[in-house]
């Protein structure tokens, strides 16, 4: 065919399948564009002729009302910003030594770069967290912040619930799971009716059942469980002791990120002499050793770097200490039980996907059951799992909206306070749907990562 | 579910095309039925009898407006309290009859316009009879259930701050939740307009264990509201609400306006009835409007009589809402 083409013969360029694949794709671009314009210009002219106000200027008004539960923002204020800033310099500089000796040889880094990279990592961020320790200060939300600390409080509520939410149904849906393919009938089928019975309810119905039906059996404040003081339960929440940063506070949590930095890498190096020797290294007692030790030393040194406050019963209410309301748990157990459910099939539809014959593989090398899950199914389950997962995570972002129903004070119900104080309804819808959408876009994002890690790696 | 709904309804002031700024009556009577918004749940004000019809103060002022551009169905749309403003700024609804209290921000930004103020309240607190508070300023602690966009959240932390007392907030969607929470425990004390609070304690368990404080910490002028912008609309239901006011002055009830409209002697009644002058036809209704308004709802006093007051399960007295004459603030116009 393409001999009969002379070479002046060209296909024109609206003729060929490229050009025009290209032109479609141009004017689908420009037809949005066109939309969004008109879109953004009917609003505007709308909002004018009914005298509505617009704009974001309303963001820094006072706000004036109270919210019951305040996650601290740590703002970049004071020292806070140079600690930020010295711990990217610091993860900056290490990702580039760590490429540019890879791009040298293929060997993982020696001890001598390890130590360089660690020191800028975390020796920087500690250095000018030592030398900013007085003036490091986490923003506190109250009456007179403005209506912009107000929604980010709601933001920080919202992401509280939405990181624990996620982990919590992760474990939690990892355990059914495992429970239903149990060959122990009765522990299978409860798993199953969890599943069911989660499954088939709508999450707004469930978040009523733990917060009006359950969690308000609780006794009244003066008839309160109360633990010596260590825990008490009753209908306003639960209540623990909580930790009252001292002087040597900073040191001893230095000594602890120390700790935990160095513990992964002594498993990092466990690692690598198993891939590369087939002898496992034992790192239990040397990881718990630098884990004690390192806090004991700063202990030591700093003096008691933490005192107790107990929450004691002053008029109406427990003061002190610190715990968590009947909403937040409400709304966390709500969404973890629902989200569990269908993590649980997500997770079983994974290990059943993985071949028999691997598993049978696994137990003719006397491999333990244990091993068998942890080592060949598991790993091999996580592709199947990882893509499902993610939408389920993005359920939990959303879905902890209807906070609003039962009184926790997140994202939508702070907007909403300054939706109807404000009357600025555009711009906080418009901002409602903005901060979904990143927050749905860093978890995509994230488990893409995480899904590209995981995928088969073809060589 | 709720950010859904309060996108829905900002979506159409974005989407809608500038629907005609004038010509709400046109538009109502074209359609055969007027679109108001009100409470999901508040008894005395909206609330659904035993016969699934909406019933209520705030419903009497939907139905009189009703009644006076003539036509014979109203369609109420239920709205919280954060989606009211949005649904009568993009025209889902021509008249937001719903406790709105009159503020000066609401008035100017929002592109709305308050009409009458049909009933003067204020914002109050109710506590268990058991704990024993006789004060206000003995709540220093306490944990408050509220219901979030109004007024209410403002008045209260400024009421905690200006007394350098602390307190947590509960916050809901829905005023039942807030009752259920507050009737369960979870809150001291339950906060919203006193009318609002007596509405509530009639639905809960044991009404009688609660009491409402005295202290009233905001003024709240509630009345009817419609878009800025339609002149005539507005003054529609303007004098529908003082038609009510002013019948009640003159003695003229549902059960008498026929009589009253052939047999008074009083020229003012006369003009007010339609009986003599133009002021109903010049308004752009028929001469049969204030009578229609009368026999369907009443005087404003028999209004307040049949969903808030004594003989109901609010037991409201009629205190700053008294005629003028009568000590009251309730004060309608010359009608000449």
């Amino acid at each position: 065919m393409s001999e009969r083409l002379a070479p002046q013969d060209k296909v024109p360029f609206w003729r060929s399948p490229q050009g025009r694949a290209w032109m479609f794709q141009l004017c689908m671009v420009g037809a949005f564009l066109w939309l969004a314009v008109s879109v953004y210009r009917n609003t505007l002219a709308n909002l004018e002729t009914r005298g509505i106000s617009s704009g974001f200027g309303f963001l820094g008004n006072e706000a004036g009302f109270r919210i019951g539960e305040v996650t601290g923002i740590p703002l970049p204020q004071g020292g806070l910003l140079w600690f930020l800033l010295s711990l990217v310099t610091g993860l900056v500089v290490s990702q580039l030594i760590s490429r540019h000796l890879k791009s040298k040889s293929e060997r993982p880094m020696n001890s001598t770069w390890l130590s360089v990279c660690l020191l800028f990592s975390i020796g920087l961020p500690m250095l000018t967290l030592y030398i900013f320790r007085d003036s490091v200060e986490i923003a506190h939300y109250t009456e007179s912040s403005s209506y912009f600390m107000a929604l980010l409080t709601g933001l920080g509520n919202t992401l509280k619930v939405t990181v624990i939410g996620c982990v919590a149904s992760t474990i939690l849906g990892l355990l059914v799971a495992l429970g239903r393919l149990s060959p122990n009938w009765l522990l299978s089928n409860i798993c199953r009716w969890f599943v069911e019975l989660n499954r088939n309810l709508p999450v707004l119905l469930q978040l009523f059942f733990w917060y009006f039906i359950v969690l308000q059996q609780l006794p009244n404040v003066r008839q309160s469980i109360d633990l010596g003081g260590w825990l008490i339960l009753n209908k306003r929440g639960l209540y623990l002791p909580s930790l009252v940063p001292q002087q040597g506070a900073w040191l001893f949590c230095a000594a602890v990120v120390i700790g935990l930095a160095a513990i992964w890498v002594i498993r990092r190096r466990a690692r690598r002499i198993l891939d590369e020797t087939g002898v496992p290294v034992k790192i239990l007692f040397p990881s718990l050793a630098v884990l004690i030790a390192l806090p004991a030393l700063a202990w030591l040194l700093g003096g008691q770097p933490f005192t107790l406050d107990f929450p004691a019963l002053k008029g109406f209410n427990f003061k002190g200490g610190t715990g968590m309301t009947p909403e937040f748990t409400a709304l966390v157990v709500g969404l973890t039980v629902y989200v569990s459910a269908f993590n649980a099939e997500i997770i079983r539809s994974g290990i059943e996907a993985v071949s028999k014959g691997q598993r049978e593989a696994a137990r003719a090398l006397a491999m333990n059951e244990r091993q068998v899950m942890r080592i060949v199914i598991l790993p091999q389950a996580m592709r199947v799992i990882v893509p499902p997962m993610t939408s389920e995570y993005l359920a939990i972002a959303k879905n902890s909206s209807l906070a609003v129903a039962i009184g926790y004070p997140e994202f939508v119900s702070i907007g909403g306070t300054i939706l109807n104080q404000s009357g600025q309804a555009v711009e906080i819808v418009g901002i409602w749907m903005g901060v979904y959408l990143c927050i749905s876009l860093l978890i995509s994002f994230g488990m893409n990562i995480y899904n590209s890690k995981v995928a088969l790696v073809e060589r | 579910m709720a950010l859904f709904r309060t996108s829905f309804i900002c979506l159409l002031i974005v989407a809608m095309a500038s629907i005609a700024q004038a010509g709400t009556l046109e538009n109502v009577k074209k359609d055969g039925f007027l679109k108001a918004g009100t409470h999901i749940e508040n008894p005395g004000f909206s609330a659904l009898d035993s016969n699934g019809k909406r019933v209520g103060f705030d419903v009497d002022f939907i139905r009189a407006v009703a009644a006076a551009v003539d036509v014979s169905e109203v369609k109420y749309t239920p709205l919280t309290s954060k989606e009211r403003l949005p649904a009568l700024q993009s025209g889902e609804i021509d008249l937001l009859s719903r406790t709105t209290t009159h503020t000066m921000s609401r008035d100017v930004k929002l592109g709305l316009d308050f009409t009458v103020t049909t009933l003067y309240d204020g914002q109050g607190m109710m506590v268990r009879k058991e704990l024993g508070i006789k004060d206000a300023k003995e709540l220093d602690g306490a944990t408050v259930c509220l219901q979030t966009g109004s007024t209410t959240e403002l008045n209260i932390s400024d009421f905690f701050r200006k007394n350098g007392m602390s307190f947590t907030p509960v916050v809901f969607d829905k005023q039942p939740d807030v009752r259920k929470a507050y009737d369960t425990g979870r809150c001291d004390v339950h906060t919203t307009d006193v009318s609002g609070l007596a509405a509530q304690r009639s639905l809960m368990e044991k009404p009688e264990d609660h009491i409402i404080l005295s202290e009233v910490i905001s003024k709240e002028p509630l009345g009817p509201v419609v878009r800025h912008g339609d002149n005539q609309w507005s003054d529609i239901v303007r004098w529908t609400i003082w038609l009510t006011m002013a019948a009640e002055e003159k003695g003229v009830t549902q059960a008498n306006v026929e009589e009253m409209y052939a047999k008074s002697k009083d020229p003012e009644v006369q003009r007010m009835l339609g009986k003599t002058g133009s002021l109903w036809t010049d308004l752009g209704l028929d001469k049969g409007a204030p009578v229609r308004i009368i026999k369907t709802v009443g005087n404003y006093g028999e209004i307040f009589d049949r969903n808030l007051g004594p003989k109901t399960p609010l037991r409201m007295e009629r205190g700053l809402n008294q005629q003028w004459n009568k000590g009251g603030l309730i004060y309608a116009p010359p009608f000449r």
